[in-house]
């Protein structure tokens, strides 16, 4: 990434970083809306009605999907980003970034969402219940998770593409702000993965 | 901060290397003590427990949340029109998922008091990210009425 970067910086001040044109930078994907107002709207009918096996779905599906694509861009994105050309990185973070800014707390408030109604039901929130310490792990992961990715990723994803739509965007800016937000969600990944051994020894105690 | 705000108008300003207060870090320590008081009260639920270190966290967390409510206040040149673009829509994103949140605590049956600190601990949570995300976007905008880099 630093190669890319160093490119940027050592070029006269008077040529733009980007010459090729660009496509139109979206901040959030108005057609992807209503898919996340009918997710949120579904969640919402399963928490009052106590669809059991909806909230089962919702918190399975969500936590998949939500470690599945942290760990992706992490671990796979994250290092191929890092030897694109800045074009090709600017290229690829618009077409990818504004769909981060819908999926990620669209999954996230699913995942949560339905796995605190879930464990309610099935006692699990109980202090008494026997695996209570596992759960109280968990909360604390997934307390560490929403900082990080409240604090650190999601306003890095949402900078660089405020930074995208500037007529000659920075490319040091970009390539510092994509490092953030893919270790971040390699990070969240990661622990992730903590989260489901800990799921999977209370759904098998 | 000083620098800042004694920079010549109409030089360009090195948006990636000025020197900005520390409103991010401080914002995620305010989130990371609201985070703590929640796990307590989550972890002794159904048990009633003392308030006391949760409300000891929220305090803490509301004292964060004025301290950068003071060092964005202090910012001269600063892109403001962005800063309240981005952080006045992510208000209404979390106002929504806020009131999710907090819909699922009422139709939980949370004990009132419980549900008061809760609910301030929620509307603390709630600004502290649209003033990060509007803090992060704006700190690399030209300030209004410069010329773009």
């Amino acid at each position: 990434m630093a190669d890319v970067v160093q490119g940027v910086v050592s070029a006269p001040p008077s040529s733009p970083p980007v010459a090729a044109p660009r496509p139109t930078v979206t901040i959030v994907p108005t057609r992807g809306l209503p898919i996340v107002a009918a997710v949120v709207i579904l969640l919402i009918v399963s928490i009052h009605g106590n669809w059991l096996w909806a909230l089962d779905f919702f918190h399975v599906a969500g936590g998949a999907l939500w470690t599945a694509i942290d760990l992706f861009v992490g671990l796979i994105i994250g290092p191929i980003i890092g030897r694109l050309s800045i074009p090709a990185r600017m290229e690829f973070s618009i077409r990818f970034m504004p769909k981060m800014v819908l999926l990620m707390p669209t999954l996230v408030t699913m995942t949560l969402g339905s796995g605190w109604q879930l464990a309610r039901h099935l006692g699990n929130l109980n202090a008494g219940f026997a695996q209570h310490g596992w759960l109280v792990a968990s909360y604390i992961i997934v307390g560490v998770m929403a900082v990080i990715a409240l604090g650190l990723l999601e306003p890095a994803n949402i900078a660089v593409l405020f930074e995208l739509r500037k007529e000659h965007p920075n490319g040091e800016l970009i390539g510092k702000l994509m490092k953030r937000f893919v270790y971040t969600a390699g990070i969240t990944g990661m622990m992730q993965v903590a989260t489901i051994v800990i799921m999977t020894k209370l759904t098998t105690a | 901060m000083s620098d800042i705000a004694a920079h010549a108008p109409g030089k360009q300003l090195d948006l990636v290397h000025r020197p900005m207060p520390p409103v991010g870090g401080i914002g995620m320590a305010s989130m990371a003590l609201i985070v703590a008081g929640g796990i307590y009260l989550a972890a002794n639920l159904p048990h009633r427990v003392s308030l006391a270190p949760a409300v000891g966290l929220l305090v803490a967390a509301v004292v964060l949340l004025g301290v950068n409510v003071v060092l964005l206040s202090r910012l001269r040149e600063f892109a403001w029109n962005r800063f309240f673009m981005v952080a006045g829509r992510m208000l209404l994103a979390y106002i929504v998922i806020a009131g999710m949140i907090e819909y699922v605590f009422v139709y939980d049956h949370t004990p009132g008091r419980v549900l008061v600190v809760m609910s301030l601990m929620l509307a603390t949570f709630a600004i502290d990210i649209p003033m990060i995300l509007g803090f992060t976007v704006a700190r690399y905008q030209e300030p209004h009425g410069r010329a773009s880099a």
